[in-house]
């Protein structure tokens, strides 16, 4: 049984210029211990999905209009701030990209890592700065015993974001949702950071929701991955089918864009156009406006996932019909 | 670093901004200098791309803009085509500007959002140039077409477009005095994969049709990869590595270039899953106080004692330069 499923969300927010189909029908599942990746472009959605499962959508503009987040028996959509507030920092926890935004600068980090412990109840100040301290040396920052006493701005950008992941795992959490952990942090850095991640899932046996824009992290990171455009998921399967036998235009166009994967001096492949605009009313799959294989059938309805074989889902009706073979 | 040509494009010989770090209201004191360039030696041929990689606060942005005189240098010159550039008056200097031009990451912050797209370009043309009224129009129209925009969109504002088009605003306006060398300065990193696809075939197309020197600085490695056919590293204040951009990628010698281009995720999982990563120990060190010798000694899986005496000089290996003594120990 799957740790989290989510069926049907949508995520609208309702602004002067109209309503906003930030999230529009999405429907994923993650399992124990195994890492999820979402990818897709700035404004696919990928993001507020998962700010709509941690109740973190502004509200108003912001209205979750329908579907359901089954955590090991909760719908987290239905819950009042009260009872996710019992959840949120202590079975789902949650990093984000800027890490100097998200901790507090006037706090000292001891008093900041020590807190999900004691608003939770789940040990006393002493235990909890014991834990603190573990938790430090886990993360790896060294001389724990006395940068524990520090502000955050004393700390680097590789060193803050071990100390928000330090924070976000002391309450060893059953799923951490991770918007663009490492986006902000120069390569190097970047190989730390997901290395950590990594080991401390393993020794934690939590599962990862792992957001990103960039393909070459997920592709190492991830077990299965969800590619999302314009609101909705338009494929979805294990890490390797994704990357090697893309089964959505949207995928394969966006693979072959990349720079790293294409022979040097040769014109990059470009998606021509632009990502549909929200506000309007869309007829069809989001991406027929763009897509080099459209036709007659893409302009109408609303393209839904579909399983082809072995967990490998598409939302391309003409993928699903046998019409069109990618790559 | 030389070239063998006679006169390089660019030619840039011991180069330093040092920011001074000034204590006190009434009586400042300078407490601190940060380094963040401290000794850049670089030549260039006409029509060839640099891509210039490295950390955040490794100096490449504030390398970029010393090139340009967009800040003083503290020590060392610039040449442009055999003519200096630092210490340039403030009217020679608006004069020489003509010549080289930059871009800049956020597209946003760097156009005016009170002016549309033909006052912009227009403004830039007029600048420098004394082109009839009459023929502005037709000359905001070319740029447009140039970066491949569409003219009629001559009168909207920078609000109304998406940032690869924004982008595409900055470049046609970079290009309107026709110049010779043009740095871009993170210039696709704010924007997604597909439209960076976009933006990285525009630059290489107009730097092959117009004979463009391009300086292209990025955190990218793959971006920089794929567009440059140089590449040069840097490291805390100083270039590490020069070379062909391929050979640097594939086989890289100095163990900074090793790290970073091993640090590098590859969008194929088998292969990111085979690869063996050097993860280096911490974070770059801070330009305040640079260590002694070679900056990267403390970090350095391979440093020695020698390695902390005095920062490497060059070696040439083929066609590329290296600034690392312990070459022979690596493998």
């Amino acid at each position: 049984m799957p740790l989290l499923t989510v069926n049907d969300l949508r995520t609208y927010f309702h602004t002067r210029a109209g309503v906003v189909r930030a999230v529009d029908g999405v429907s994923f599942s993650v399992d124990k211990g195994e890492t999820l990746g979402i990818v897709g472009e700035s404004g696919s959605g990928k993001s507020v999905a998962c700010y709509s499962l941690m109740g973190l959508i502004p509200k108003p503009p912001g209205r979750i209009e329908s579907g359901t987040a089954d955590f090991d028996g909760m719908d987290l959509l239905k819950m009042s701030e009260r009872e996710l507030n019992r959840v949120r920092g202590r079975r789902v926890s949650m990093i984000f990209q800027d890490p100097m935004t998200s901790l507090n600068p006037f706090l000292r980090v001891e008093d900041q890592l020590i807190e999900p412990l004691l608003l939770h109840g789940l040990a006393d100040k002493q235990t909890a700065r014991r834990k603190a301290l573990e938790m430090m040396e886990q993360v790896g920052i060294q001389g724990a015993a006395s940068r524990i006493r520090m502000y955050p701005h004393e700390f680097s950008g590789g060193m803050r974001q071990r100390v928000m992941i330090a924070m976000a795992l002391i309450t060893e959490p059953d799923l951490l949702i991770a918007d663009e952990p490492t986006t902000a942090l120069d390569v190097t850095v970047q190989a730390q950071i997901l290395e950590l991640i990594k080991t401390m899932q393993q020794r934690m046996h939590m599962a990862v929701i792992f957001i990103s824009h960039d393909l070459g992290v997920v592709a190492g990171f991830c077990d299965r991955v969800n590619v999302m455009y314009a609101g909705r998921i338009v494929e979805s399967g294990l890490t390797q089918s994704i990357y090697y036998h893309p089964s959505h235009p949207y995928n394969e166009a966006l693979q072959r864009s990349i720079p790293a994967l294409q022979p040097k001096g040769h014109e990059l492949f470009t998606i021509e156009g632009q990502p549909p605009d929200l506000t309007k009313p869309l007829d069809g799959c989001s991406f027929a406006a763009r897509c080099a294989h459209v036709g007659d059938l893409c302009r109408r309805g609303n393209p839904l996932l579909k399983e082809m074989k072995d967990g490998h889902s598409t939302a391309c009706v003409r993928v699903q019909e046998g019409g069109l073979e990618l790559k | 670093m030389t070239d063998q040509s006679a006169t390089p494009f660019l030619d840039i010989q011991g180069l330093k901004t040092h920011f001074p770090v000034e204590k006190g209201i009434f009586f400042r004191k300078t407490v601190a200098t940060v380094k963040a360039v401290d000794g850049v030696d670089l030549q260039l041929r006409q029509g060839e791309i640099l891509g210039l990689v490295g950390e955040s606060g490794c100096g490449k942005s504030t390398l970029g803009r010393t090139m340009l005189q967009l800040l003083e240098p503290t020590e060392g010159s610039v040449k442009l085509e055999g003519r200096e550039l630092v210490g340039l008056s403030g009217s020679e200097l608006r004069a020489a500007r003509k010549d080289f031009q930059m871009i800049f990451q956020d597209p946003y912050a760097s156009l005016n959002p009170r002016m549309t797209v033909y006052d912009t370009l227009a403004e830039a043309i007029l600048a420098h140039k004394s082109v009839h009224k009459s023929k502005l129009p037709e000359k905001v129209a070319e740029l447009m077409n140039k970066v491949g925009l569409s003219p009629r969109f001559i009168k909207k504002y920078p609000h109304e477009f998406s940032g690869g088009q924004r982008q595409r605003i900055a470049i046609a306006r970079a290009l309107a005095v026709e110049p010779k060398f043009l740095v871009a300065d993170e210039a696709v990193s704010a924007l997604d994969v597909s439209i960076q696809a976009q933006i990285i075939n525009l630059l290489a197309n107009l730097s092959r049709e117009m004979n463009l020197t391009l300086i292209f600085i990025s955190h990218d490695l793959s971006v920089v990869k794929h567009i440059a056919d140089r590449i040069a590293v840097m490291y805390l204040g100083r270039i590490v590595e020069f070379g062909p951009a391929e050979t640097l990628f594939d086989d890289p010698l100095h163990p900074y270039t090793r790290a970073l281009v091993s640090a590098v995720p590859v969008p194929d999982p088998d292969r990111e899953r085979e690869r063996q990563r050097i993860l280096l120990p911490g974070d770059p060190p801070s330009p305040l106080n640079p260590p002694k010798g070679c900056t990267f000694h403390p970090r350095c899986p391979y440093a020695v004692e020698a390695c902390k005496a005095s920062f490497p000089a060059w070696s040439h290996q083929g066609n590329r330069q290296v600034a690392c003594i312990r070459l022979d120990a690596l493998d």
